[in-house]
């Protein structure tokens, strides 16, 4: 089992490739691997609730091992307070996402 | 893998100044890993070579009618300088700005700090260290 760190800085409504990296996640989480996605710049527009097909609600719901967290200074920038998170979505700093890329082993991909 | 006890973040970056929102997010992640003691490498190639222009000058706001004094516009280059005021020694910053990149853009003229290198430089840090981030193009 392999430690993976996604990073997804780009927002769905604009980029039709996303589909593709959150399909990533559910596959390596499936896969039996420990899986971080971490959304980023306009990568938390989709965490904010009430967005209609929301792949991080699908991501949340088909692979609920995937822990998927958001950058608070990317949701600050967005008017994305913490009550407007989905269910299943923590916020993370800066700090946080540097522990998470200097865990030994861990394998990080940015999209 | 690293050499020593040390731990060390390699990033590739190929974003122009002022484009995107990756450059910023790359810029905190660099003070971020710095403040916390770990040594920094930064692979900037393509438009992300025009990130340490000693030139970038800063311009008034019109909207708000600031004069460029008042408005303290945050070049990329300030921002990069200020990482190497940080990161002199333990910890370390270093950057390459991509040659091949540089000579197609006459992107030579830089802010003290970055030394000019290539592919190679990537495929040794990256041989080196704790981990490597590579971030491709919009």
């Amino acid at each position: 089992m392999a430690n993976y760190l996604l990073v997804e800085s780009r927002d769905p409504f604009e980029y039709g490739d996303s589909s593709y990296f959150y399909q990533v996640a559910q596959d390596l989480a499936g896969a039996g691997n420990s899986v971080t996605f971490c959304l980023v710049q306009n990568g938390v527009i989709p965490a904010r609730k009430g967005v209609k097909d929301s792949p991080v609600e699908k991501l949340i719901k088909d692979a609920p091992s995937v822990k998927v967290l958001a950058d608070d200074f990317s949701l600050r920038e967005r008017a994305i307070s913490a009550d407007k998170l989905v269910a299943g979505v923590s916020q993370a700093s800066v700090d946080d996402l540097v522990d998470m890329l200097v865990t030994s082993g861990t394998k990080a991909i940015w999209h | 893998m690293t050499t020593s006890g040390s731990r060390t973040l390699t990033m590739a970056l190929m974003d122009a100044p002022y484009e995107t929102g990756t450059t910023t997010t790359v810029l905190r992640i660099v003070d971020a890993a710095l403040r916390k003691g770990i040594n920094v490498n930064v692979f900037a190639y393509e438009g992300a070579v025009s990130l340490t222009l000693k030139g970038q000058a800063a311009h008034p706001n019109p909207v708000k009618g600031t004069n460029a004094e008042d408005q303290d516009h945050p070049s990329s280059a300030k921002f990069i300088s200020a990482l190497f005021e940080k990161g002199q020694e333990a910890p370390k910053l270093d950057w390459v700005n991509c040659g091949l990149c540089v000579d197609e853009r006459a992107a030579g003229d830089w802010i003290d700090g970055p030394r000019r290198g290539g592919p190679g430089d990537l495929l040794k840090w990256s041989n080196e260290s704790t981990n490597t981030l590579v971030i491709g193009a919009h």
